[in-house]
């Protein structure tokens, strides 16, 4: 096909998807109007019944729980493609981690500073998951992310060492696992997957809104293992594992 | 709209545009980390933590950070 066939065939699809575009946002509610049903429904649940304090987390840990489910299932998945892809090719050797550069002192300092505050934030997220914003997965990419300023801090040999992979992957299933697990017992309590089958507490406590805190924790697990073997064998790819010439050399 | 909001929708579509001009795919990791950063200013604007947290953690942090090594290893495997 001819350019100038391609640039009219493109033309013709860009307008119609363009018309058909500014008619879907003409049909929006106005932006930043008070009409919410749904959001209306969703939040007179989480603070009435629900006992749960942060409604998002009601949404996505109780009122549309499998939504959640199927997400976690999508990054395990992920998570898995990923380590395969990236494991050690035959032909490539670890090199150890003599090559893994200088850190200036005051990057290391920073580095040092913030892996307890970041590992205490993220903690402090995933158990507070039903109560103020974050929950699981928020809380678990930034315990991943701030363990991995172990390596921003030079210390990428220390970082290797505290790394078990084994127990990382366990870890990892067993939080998908859990999950489904508490699905299914709410079959075997009430009838219905994943209904809420703890008692509800009081509202903004933090063992209040009965499974979504367990829910929260399970994924904490999860998504924390994941991103820590997806971060680490990234960094395995880039630091360490090099081609057997360029080992040689 | 509120004047905050229009500034937080400006920084987005300023560090959008930055992501895009930035030459090469390393700097892009950089400028996309500020990207993020910009989002993470909007969604908390909007009134949406949540997200806000999300996108702090994997768009600032976790993607630009497995871009730079994947970028920096295809350059060692040259």
């Amino acid at each position: 096909m001819s350019r100038r066939a391609r640039l009219a065939m493109f033309a013709v699809v860009a307008a119609a998807l363009g018309a058909a575009l500014v008619l879907a946002l003409l049909g929006l509610p106005r932006f930043g109007s008070a009409f919410h049903p749904y959001g209306d429904r969703a939040v007179a649940v989480a603070v009435g019944p629900q006992q749960t304090a942060n409604v998002v987390g009601s949404v996505t840990f109780d009122q549309r729980g499998v939504d959640t489910l199927g997400e976690e299932f999508i990054l395990f998945g992920s998570v898995i493609g990923a380590l395969v892809l990236l494991r050690p090719a035959p032909e490539e050797r670890e090199v150890g981690v003599r090559g893994a550069g200088r850190v200036m002192s005051s990057t290391g300092l920073a580095g040092y500073l913030l892996l307890p505050i970041s590992l205490l934030v993220g903690g402090y997220i995933v158990a507070h998951g039903a109560v103020s914003p974050g929950g699981g997965f928020q809380g678990g990419v930034i315990l991943a992310s701030g363990w991995h300023l172990l390596y921003v801090a030079g210390r990428y040999a220390a970082l290797r060492r505290l790394v078990p992979n084994k127990p990382l992957e366990l870890a990892e299933a067993v939080g998908g696992a859990a999950f489904a697990a508490i699905g299914v017992a709410g079959i075997g309590v009430a009838g219905v997957f994943l209904v809420n089958l703890l008692p509800k507490g009081s509202l903004g406590s933090l063992l209040s809104a009965g499974t979504v805190p367990v829910l929260n924790g399970a994924v904490g697990v999860e998504v924390t293992s994941g991103v820590v073997l997806l971060l680490a064998s990234f960094l395995d790819q880039a630091v360490v594992l090099r081609s057997i010439e360029e080992a040689d050399e | 709209m509120t004047a905050l909001l229009v500034v937080a929708l400006l920084l987005v579509a300023l560090a959008g545009t930055l992501v895009v001009l930035a030459p090469g795919p390393s700097r892009q990791a950089v400028t996309l980390s500020v990207f993020g950063l910009a989002l993470t200013v909007l969604f908390v604007v909007l009134q949406a933590p949540d997200v806000a947290l999300s996108q702090l953690g994997v768009g600032t942090v976790v993607v630009p950070l497995m871009i730079m090594l994947t970028v920096q290893k295809t350059r060692r495997g040259r």
